[in-house]
């Protein structure tokens, strides 16, 4: 896994939590920093695209391994 | 890029009724949105201070019951003393097992992310309601200040 600055476990969380908990460790990070993202919610996947591309933050990886999802964004 | 608006009137009191417009509009600020939730009518309740939301399977054949209930349990049966209460019981209880955030989370998360909630003055007055009543951080205003931002608005709901 690539490195990363932050990370942030949102497993067990139910949308849109993983979304927002997202949104507010991106906020107190720098531009060109990357979060690291761990989820349980199977349709995270489908938010986290969309996250990405709605808010210019872009999603570097986005990957299942052993049940969790996670995800790669660096904030714009 | 202009930000995008999303203006929502929040209609409903209930339980299963307070998620839609919380989750949409916490969700939009957090893609960028400014975005306003208008309360009307029974969706004042979701303003109080003590949230007593319930949910009530009386009247909604779509709702899922425990064992079954809903294939076999008479429809008559749920209008008994108590049974709303548990299905609220169990209904919140089935939340949080399933990580899905409270109503006051959501709702909290909303004002963080400057969501403006803004309670109906006609409404407010209608039921005898005191302000007091409601959480800070709201307004209080009518149909027109209402156009004003739904008129620009990119998406418009009604919940």
């Amino acid at each position: 896994m690539a490195e990363f600055d932050q990370e942030l476990d949102a497993s067990g969380l139910n949308c849109p939590l993983p979304i927002l908990r997202a949104k507010k460790t991106l906020n107190g990070m720098d531009a060109g920093q990357i979060l690291h993202v761990i989820a349980t919610d199977p349709g995270s996947v489908k938010d986290f695209d969309a996250f990405s591309k709605q808010t210019g933050n872009e999603l570097m990886e986005s990957k299942e391994d052993g049940g969790k999802f996670h995800f790669m964004i660096k904030k714009a | 890029m202009d930000e995008k608006k999303l203006a929502i009137i929040a209609t409903k009191g209930s339980l299963d009724w307070a998620y839609p417009p919380f989750i949409l509009a916490s969700t939009a600020a957090a893609l960028g949105y400014e975005t306003q939730i208008f309360f009307t009518f029974y969706g004042l309740q979701l303003l109080k201070k003590k949230l007593a939301l319930e949910v009530t399977p009386l009247g909604n054949p779509g709702m899922p019951m425990p064992m079954g209930m809903d294939k076999w349990f008479p429809v008559l049966g749920l209008a008994l003393p108590g049974m709303q209460g548990m299905m609220t019981a169990m209904m919140k209880q089935k939340m949080k097992s399933k990580g899905v955030a409270s109503v006051d989370e959501l709702r909290e998360l909303c004002q963080e992310a400057e969501v403006k909630l803004i309670a109906c003055q006609m409404t407010v007055d209608l039921f005898d309601m005191d302000q007091s009543e409601f959480i800070d951080g709201i307004e209080y205003a009518g149909a027109a200040a209402f156009f004003e931002f739904a008129g620009d608005s990119d998406i418009c709901l009604y919940i």
